[in-house]
């Protein structure tokens, strides 16, 4: 907690306890998920909440890891992309054709895995707002929304 | 750059008052945005989010008196019944990671005119609670605002809670944006209609350096509707009603929109949310 000297992060990822000395006061989760940790999945594109593909598990609550401050982690449990539970998501976003550059992919199948936990068989309504702070350039999204509902119709 | 992280309230009070210059982090989504962006260096920075009374809610003497640390998804969960007016506002805020972090203490931390909480807050009568180490002071929401992102604070003190009477009556909220979501409001109205003291409240956001409320067309509306009966108010008097309110918006041409315009999208915006308000009364 001193002046400079950075603060020590431990947290829990992925089920396993992690801990990171001397991080700058002012660094994201995201930063110290990706660079400290080594877990590339989340992405890192906007680093203002805008665009979703940073999106973690914060304590079981969907968040942009981007927003999070480092020290914010401290003690508790994060769950990223990498130790999600999503394989039928994942699966269901490669056979509706919804992966084109796979940018978005990671934050969008840890947003569609909170949606289905939380509406298990969502309206296309329901499926836009929850998606709402996903961004992908590439696919012009009818084949992300293809993607939750065969998800839905497989959980 | 230090962190500081307090377990308890009365330490976050101690930290704050040692050291004026820290600013404080709950759900971060503005905080951080400035720190990624390096758009902001501050000396020390107060993690709020170990506190637990600050995410907690409860009533006070008839008032609900809600942490600053609630968040707009618990809002929108927990209170949804008994504030809907700030619901829908928090409805129509960023995304749901952004729900899921972002706080109405932290909206009135910096408190833009455009934060989506403020016109229900003004229009509902509501009270920001300041704390420090030498006390809780309590001040109207309309007080509490001084300048585009200004606000009463003081260097020592937080933001404890906000203080709102549970709904009398339908309350509405509507804002224009390109999107339906993940938008800064280029205006915004909220209606909070009292039936039991007959009374109209109202605010404007991002429609003037600070949100505003709507005077002289609270005082036309009160005035105009048919209590006993709840008969719908003619096409005349709707029309009035919004005229009434783009006369009190101070709006500037920027980026988002003109102030022409903001006039215009106000007068019916309010005209709409009084003609929902009062179907449902
Ligand atoms: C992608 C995105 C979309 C957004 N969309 C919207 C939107 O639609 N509508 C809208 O209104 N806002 C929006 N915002 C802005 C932001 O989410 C809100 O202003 C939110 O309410 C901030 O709350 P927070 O807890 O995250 O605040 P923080 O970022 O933690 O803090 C914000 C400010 O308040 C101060 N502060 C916080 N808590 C306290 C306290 N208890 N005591 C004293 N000071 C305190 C901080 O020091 C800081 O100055 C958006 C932001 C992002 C990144
Ligand atoms: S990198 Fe976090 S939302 Fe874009
Ligand atoms: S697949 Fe390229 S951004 Fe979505």
């Amino acid at each position: 907690m001193g002046l400079g000297r950075g603060v020590k992060v431990s947290c829990t990822v992925n089920g396993h306890k992690q801990v990171a000395d001397g991080v700058w006061e002012g660094e994201s989760l995201l930063y110290v998920l990706r660079e400290r940790f080594g877990l590339y999945g989340s992405k890192n594109a906007c680093e203002q909440g805008e665009c979703g593909s940073c999106s973690v598990y914060l304590d079981g609550t969907l968040v942009c890891a981007c927003l999070v401050l480092g020290g914010q982690a401290n003690g508790r449990s994060v769950v990223t992309i990498e130790g999600l539970e999503g394989a039928k998501v994942q699966q269901a976003y490669v056979e509706a054709g919804a992966v084109q550059c796979g940018f978005c992919t990671p934050g969008l199948v840890v947003a569609t895995h909170d949606l289905l936990h939380r509406v298990p068989h969502p309206s296309e309504a329901q499926i836009r707002e929850a998606l709402a702070g996903n961004v992908c350039r590439c696919t012009g999204y009818a084949k992300i929304i293809d993607a939750v509902n065969l998800a839905a119709g497989r959980l | 750059m230090e962190f500081f992280q307090p377990a308890t309230w009365s330490e976050a009070l101690a930290m704050k008052a040692a050291h004026p210059e820290a600013m404080p982090i709950v759900g971060g989504t503005d905080v951080m945005v400035e720190l990624n962006l390096d758009h902001r260096r501050p000396e020390a920075i107060i993690d709020l989010t170990r506190i637990s009374e600050l995410t907690q809610w409860g009533t006070d003497d008839g008032l609900l008196r809600i942490g600053a640390g609630v968040t707009y998804s618990q809002l929108i969960n927990e209170l949804g019944d008994r504030l809907p007016g700030l619901a829908i506002a928090s409805r129509t805020v960023g995304s749901p990671q952004i729900r899921n972090r972002g706080t109405v203490g932290g909206n009135l931390g910096t408190a833009s005119p455009a934060g989506d909480a403020h016109p229900p807050l003004l229009a509902s009568d509501s009270q920001v609670e300041l704390a420090s180490t030498s006390g809780v002071r309590r001040l109207a929401v309309g007080e509490f605002f001084t300048g585009p992102k200004r606000n009463a604070m003081r260097k020592d003190e937080l933001i404890a809670a906000f203080l709102v009477e549970p709904a009398r009556g339908p309350q509405q909220f509507s804002k224009v944006g390109t999107r339906n979501a993940m938008v800064i409001a280029v205006c915004s109205f909220a209606l909070a209609i009292d039936l039991e003291r007959r009374r109209v409240g109202s605010g404007i956001g991002s429609a003037g350096p600070t949100p505003l409320r709507a005077i002289e067309a609270e005082e036309f509306i009160q005035g105009e509707l048919d209590w006993e009966n709840r008969a719908r108010p003619s096409d005349a008097t709707l029309r009035r009603f919004g005229e009434l309110v783009a006369a009190a918006a101070k709006p500037i041409d920027d980026v988002r929109g003109t102030a022409t315009y903001r006039r215009h999208a106000l007068a019916v915006m309010a005209r709409r949310c009084l003609e929902w308000a009062w179907a449902a009364a």
